[in-house]
């Protein structure tokens, strides 16, 4: 098996610790939250920090709350509280169906929405979560706390708002009485990156869609959603016609590059096909609420 | 001979024979007390890792190893220019950089000249552990001049593509097998084009022509490669903790390849984590851990990378058949043709009889009843890892099977007919056995109709074409696929079956010890099908002693007779069959110090079940146990008559035996996506005579899983740069217990007639049938969007290009 | 540096370097071999073992992580001599053939059941969705779990186990 290359262990006492700790050894520094992002590519020798600094003691940064109209999900909370989570469940159904498509059983146990949030691979399933459900998350620094929205949080692949001495603490989502959610993925094989996710919530009030997301992931979609389908929804009525133009609008916003996942013109019509599907169950979901 | 008869239990509640009976292996297991090769630890033991190439095809300009060799912990960096300067005392030649494959070809051990493949070993670190060992693979430089490397079988066949293996002084990339030629052909040329000349002439005939890929897959065991060389220098001895299926041939050819004299070769294969034929063939990791024994004293462990084991292990498939099939407008077969270009590696590595360079894909005429079939196999290098035959595919018999049950449902298809019709119209019939095919098999016995009748009803056939109908109206796509097989395993007459020069014929030895115990010795190797188990309860069949009372051994050569090993299904019909020939040698001695105790002669006495008596006197007789005890005694016994109660046998068998099967797989399509569910996969296995049916159905369900596999999501594919695609498993991809149905199993019992125990071996039956039955049941999904053929896997990305018009190509980098 | 790790209720300390996987810990460092590797991207899952009795795969995990906590291991299923139900399900059923995936497997299972003691068929083929059997197909291993499920230990052994 393939093993990391010589590296320094610290764990950290409290956040103000991490960030003092990520502040004093700068890039050569990685906080270690779950690993299942970071450790195979130390593994693989993509990455080699020079010292890891361990944050799993940190139970300040674990767990899911309502802070007013907010859900509030520390960063260290694995993929597996999230999936089995019934606050999370109660207000949004997503939560739950894209957690029960992202990686397996077992690495769900240790891996963390922060630990994915922050790899930023650009076809990670909560990275579109949370831009459908324009969401935010909050950093914190040396400086302080500062909050930044989902849909301005990935700068490129790999590379978000986070920045050197800075840790992730906590998204936050708005709550939205009423809300209908669903999350559409097609992949290879359980367990496999997706070919194309989408997902979408909206609310439906006087027989109109008044608010909807709609987040789509590893088709290149500009910060993991697409606004001008969402533009086109607000006002007019759930029917099958509008919700396919508003997916086709999903998908022209789509930059999907051919790998051994698929083609170009498979993806950009899986964009469309499960941006229409998440957003048919979505909306069903509000008339049954 | 009959499954039927009511088999006594032992005291432990053991079956005295045949029937399903808990493994002995899995106390070991469960507990985690398993031994595999990474469980090895010798005294002093030194850990080692291979640098290996990121290039296909590259000029080796400079390789320095300082750094590498300066950093604490590494104790040695071997590297092609010093094993070329060991001379080899052997009859094979040269120098320890080449080493012989099982083809008669050479393959590098490190590199000198060139690398031609991505992921070549280049160079050998041995270090304290195996965290230095990979430190020091960073700090090796390696000066490489990247060549256009060849990545396709049709490219390497053109007149300008580059040379792969100049170091043979070759001038193209065509492969000459051992006896000289270029291409194997099998069947009658002449008789098969005349014949589908005359059927395109025939407007009551069709002719149907097709391009079927069987893409390069790899076997994958979840244990990898590996092996614990140690050379003792004062004795001499060498031994070789090894992931092998073939321990004795392992030892023989590290015999010839090192020039040690082999009475000082111990190979010990401790348990095996699967090896589904890919640990058949000598890697260079073997080679380079006895090497790093002898230089540096000390034992030496090579254990490979997951992505080693994808990217240079013996991969599986890669042929490109162009296939034509003649029948008649009401669905008789007339005849079938097949060209194939076979994509070999860089190496000719493949592992087969000598004189089947293409193996058995001879069989490829499948299961049914005309006169004329012809194939021609064309093998090319390329820029690949090596191997060919691996991945249970019975020596190349996975590619046939799957070639001619796609060719039967796309006639199906042209034809308008039900496929099972069609199959069932051409079935060969129980009458014809033993039915000598079109290309010279014989199969030994078979109840074609029968058994795929059982398949029917148990899929409940006719209902899942009504549902078929009914979805279709409403634009739902689910499909019903069959595959009915034929294969042809128990390698094999030592007349006509050698790998290397030894023939397949394999040895046995049983003693049975003074109290009655037994132990016996087989050749073969088990990798995971409970031969501890089953051999007993082959014993226990033939002499009535309790399995819990027989110990298997197998997997050290100080501790077993010769043989060939375990792939291509071979143990129980040539080692089972050896198990039962000893013991009724073991038997018949039994008799005649039964008679002598008795004071009869051996003619008056009969037998039952674990005792000798005297015929018309059943409480006069001898149990196996008192005979064993006697035959050690005091008892005089006739002139000529050996004492104690052991027995060695050698057995040879006349022919192969021909398992077969009928399997049927129902998928849900959704066009939307693409993706493909298997929502049910019947199979109905003819093996012969089992010996132990929950052991059978577990390798069923085994290779059941190979075929979802297969058709759905395997695949090693590679880019025109030269870059292995598949090389871990987040790339190459294995299915879980979401996409596996749970099996509908059945079965019927037609023993093979010259078995001893009528037995035919199924370990590979399912891997072979599986895959055309997945995909001809999603081709048959998406039919009504004019699909005739797409090529497995079949992703949703595949199968929704397959539904536009556009099918992708599967093996090579999507575009 | 120094870690501690508790292994089946016995502490093990040793002196590693930080980079090493648990799973190396377990294999050299305690020498309970029953845990496997078989891949480098964490697919297999035949390398795991609990962590403060949740399942993990330890070729993900750095030893230095486990400092201080408890793991189990499959040699720490079997209890005064007795074998756990799963381990007895898997020889019943037939749930392993070559026993790589095995121990992985059975501290899935056991977890499965002490979290969900009547498992559907689904639910079992789900815990196990994220480890690899190349030899069995699967069917038998869900048997193996729902045999278990079905026999579990009887309530004096459990007791005898707590007063022990």
């Amino acid at each position: 098996m393939q093993t990391p290359a010589p590296v320094d262990y610290v764990r950290a006492t409290s956040v103000a610790n991490a960030i003092a700790l990520l502040t004093e050894h700068g890039e050569e520094a990685r906080l270690l939250a779950g690993g299942h992002s970071l450790l195979p590519m130390m593994k693989l020798r993509l990455a080699r920090p020079e010292l890891l600094i361990d944050i799993n003691d940190l139970d300040e940064l674990r767990g899911i709350r309502v802070d007013g109209n907010e859900l509030v999900v520390g960063a260290m909370t694995t993929h597996a509280e999230i999936l089995d989570s019934g606050i999370l469940s109660e207000h949004y159904a997503i939560f739950r169906e894209a957690e029960k498509v992202i990686a397996d059983p077992i690495v769900r146990n240790k891996g963390t929405m922060g630990g994915s949030m922050c790899q930023a691979d650009p076809s990670e399933d909560l990275s579109a979560v949370g831009s459908a459900l324009k969401g935010s998350v909050v950093i914190q620094g040396a400086g302080g706390t500062r909050t930044v929205p989902m849909r301005e949080f990935h700068e490129g692949p790999y590379e978000t708002k986070v920045a050197d001495g800075e840790i992730l603490i906590e998204a936050r989502f708005p709550i939205r009485p009423g809300a209908g959610s669903a999350y559409e993925k097609v992949e290879r094989r359980v367990g496999d990156w997706p070919v194309c996710s989408a997902g979408a919530f909206v609310v439906v009030a006087g027989g109109v869609i008044s608010e909807c997301g709609i987040g789509l992931t590893a088709v290149g979609a500009p910060h993991f959603c697409a606004e001008d389908a969402e533009a086109f929804l607000v006002g007019k009525a759930p029917t099958e016609e509008n919700l396919e133009a508003a997916a086709q609008l999903a998908a022209d916003a789509c930059q999907p590059q051919a790998d051994q996942r698929g083609p170009a013109d498979y993806k950009q019509h899986l964009a469309k096909e499960l941006t229409l599907r998440a957003l048919r169950r979505a909306v069903a979901a509000t008339q049954g609420a | 001979m009959t499954a039927v008869e009511e088999v006594p239990l032992s005291a432990a509640g053991n079956p005295i024979g045949f029937g399903s009976m808990k493994r002995v292996e899995d106390q070991r297991f469960v507990r985690g007390q398993g031994n595999y090769v990474d469980d090895v630890n010798l005294p002093g033991m030194l850990h080692s890792a291979i640098l290996r190439s990121p290039f296909a095809h590259a000029r080796i300009v400079s390789i320095d190893t300082s750094a590498a060799e300066a950093l604490p912990g590494v104790v040695a960096v071997i590297t092609g220019k010093i094993l070329e300067g060991i001379p080899r005392p052997s009859l094979l030649g040269d120098n320890f950089a080449w080493m012989p494959t099982l083809s008669y070809d050479t393959q590098a051990v490190l590199a000198t000249d060139k690398v031609r493949f991505q992921g070549q070993e280049v160079a050998f670190v041995i270090a304290e552990n195996r965290y230095i060992a990979k430190d020091a693979l960073e700090l090796i430089d390696v000066e490489y001049e990247p060549l256009e490397p060849v990545m396709d079988a049709k490219r390497a066949m053109a007149p300008d593509a580059p040379v792969i293996r100049d170091d043979k002084g070759q001038t193209d990339n065509s492969i000459t097998d051992v006896h000289g030629h270029k291409t194997w052909e099998s069947g009658n040329a002449i008789g098969t084009a005349e014949a589908i000349a005359k059927a395109e002439a025939d407007p009551n005939c069709v002719v149907v022509s097709e391009d079927i890929m069987y893409p390069r897959v790899h076997p994958a065991p979840m244990e990898t490669c590996g092996s614990v060389a140690y050379l003792d220098k004062v004795t001499g001895q060498l031994t070789l903790y090894t992931t092998s299926q073939a321990p004795h041939a392992h030892r023989t050819v590290y015999a010839m390849v090192a020039g040690l004299p082999e009475q000082k070769i111990r190979v010990i294969s401790p348990d095996i984590g699967g090896g589904f034929g890919n640990k058949v063939g000598v890697y260079p990791g073997y080679v380079l851990s006895i090497v790093g024994s002898i230089v540096t004293g000390k034992p030496v462990k090579w254990m490979e990378d997951r992505s080693e084991n994808l990217m240079s292990t013996s991969f599986a498939r890669d042929y490109h058949m162009s296939g034509k099939i003649a029948a008649t407008k009401d669905g008789k077969i007339i005849a079938v043709d097949v060209d194939v270009l076979a994509d070999h590696g860089a190496f000719n590595g493949v592992a087969q009889p000598t004189n089947f360079p293409a193996g058995f894909f001879h069989i490829f005429s499948g299961s049914y009843d005309y006169e004329f079939a012809h194939c021609k196999v064309t093998p090319v290098y390329t820029n690949k890892a090596p191997g060919g035959v691996a991945y249970a595919c019975s020596f190349r018999i996975t590619e046939a099977a799957y070639f001619i049950e796609r060719m039967v449902d796309c006639l199906a298809q042209e034809l308008d007919m039900d496929p099972a019709e069609l199959r069932l119209k051409n079935l060969i019939k129980p009458e014809q056995f033993p039915y000598t095919s079109p290309t010279g098999w014989e199969y030994d016995s078979g109840q074609y109709e029968k058994t795929m009748r059982v398949a029917m009803e148990i899929a409940g056939y006719d209902e899942l074409r009504r549902e078929q109908a009914e979805k279709r109206a409403r634009g739902e796509y689910m499909g019903i696929g069959i595959s009915f097989f034929t294969e042809g395993v128990g390698a094999g007459p030592r007349k006509t079956m050698d790998i290397l020069g030894l023939g397949m014929a394999d040895g046995i030895e049983l003693r049975v010890h003074p109290t009655g115990k037994a132990v016996l010795r087989i050749s073969v190797q088990s990798q995971g099908q409970g031969h501890e188990t089953t051999y007993a309860q082959i014993v226990a069949h033939e002499l009535g002693i309790p399995p819990e009372d027989i110990d298997v051994v197998h997997g050290d050569t100080d501790q077993t007779p010769f043989g060939l090993g375990t792939y291509g299904s071979r143990s129980t019909p040539v080692s089972g069959a050896a198990a039962a020939v000893v013991s009724r040698k073991v038997k018949d001695r039994a008799r005649i110090v039964a008679a002598a105790a008795l004071e009869c002669s051996p003619d008056d006495l009969e037998w039952e079940l674990g005792r000798w008596y005297v015929k018309g006197d059943k409480e006069r007789g001898k149990t196996i146990q008192e005979i064993a005890l006697l035959s050690h005694s005091s008892l005089e016994l006739p002139e000529g008559v050996e004492g104690q109660l052991d027995a060695t046998a050698v057995y040879n068998p006349p022919n192969l035996t021909y398992p077969y099967g009928c399997y049927i797989c129902v998928v849900d399509v959704d066009p939307g996506t693409g993706q493909v569910k298997v929502r049910r996969f019947i199979a109905v296995d003819d093996c012969g005579v089992r010996i132990n049916p929950m052991i059978v159905e577990g390798q069923v369900h085994g290779g059941l899983a190979d075929g979802i596999g297969m058709a759905l999501m395997e695949v090693i594919a590679f880019d025109n740069d030269g870059n292995c695609l598949g090389g871990s498993f987040m790339d190459y991809l294995l299915p879980t217990a979401i996409e596996c149905p749970d099996w509908e199993l059945g079965e019927t019992v037609t023993p093979s007639p010259h078995h001893p125990i009528g037995a035919k071996g199924v370990g590979e039956s399912a891997t072979v049938g599986s895959p055309a039955a997945v995909v001809n049941a999603v081709i048959d999904a998406i039919s009504p969007f004019g699909v005739r053929h797409a090529d497995m896997p079949l992703t949703p990305a595949n199968v929704w290009r397959a539904i536009q018009g556009r099918p992708v190509r599967v093996d090579m980098a999507v575009e | 540096m120094e870690v501690t790790i508790s292994i089946n209720g016995t502490p093990v300390t040793r002196d590693i370097e930080p980079r090493m996987l648990l799973v190396h810990f377990v294999r050299e460092e305690a020498g309970l071999r029953g845990t496997h590797w078989g891949c480098d991207t964490s697919n297999c899952g035949t390398c795991t073992l609990w962590v403060d009795d949740t399942p993990v795969k330890s070729c993900t995990m750095l030893a230095a992580q486990a400092d201080g906590h408890a793991v189990t291991t499959v040699e720490g299923l079997e209890k005064g001599g007795e074998l756990d139900p799963v381990q007895k399900g898997f020889i019943e059923c037939h749930g392993l053939q070559c026993g790589f995936c095995t121990p992985g497997m059975l501290m899935t299972g056991r977890w499965l059941l002490d979290n969900n003691p009547k498992p559907s068929e689904e639910e079992i083929r789900e815990a196990i969705s994220g480890q690899i059997c190349r030899c069995t197909g699967y069917k038998n291993i869900v048997k193996s779990i729902q045999w278990a499920a079905e026999n579990p230990a009887a309530v004096d052994q459990v007791e005898s186990e707590v007063n022990a």
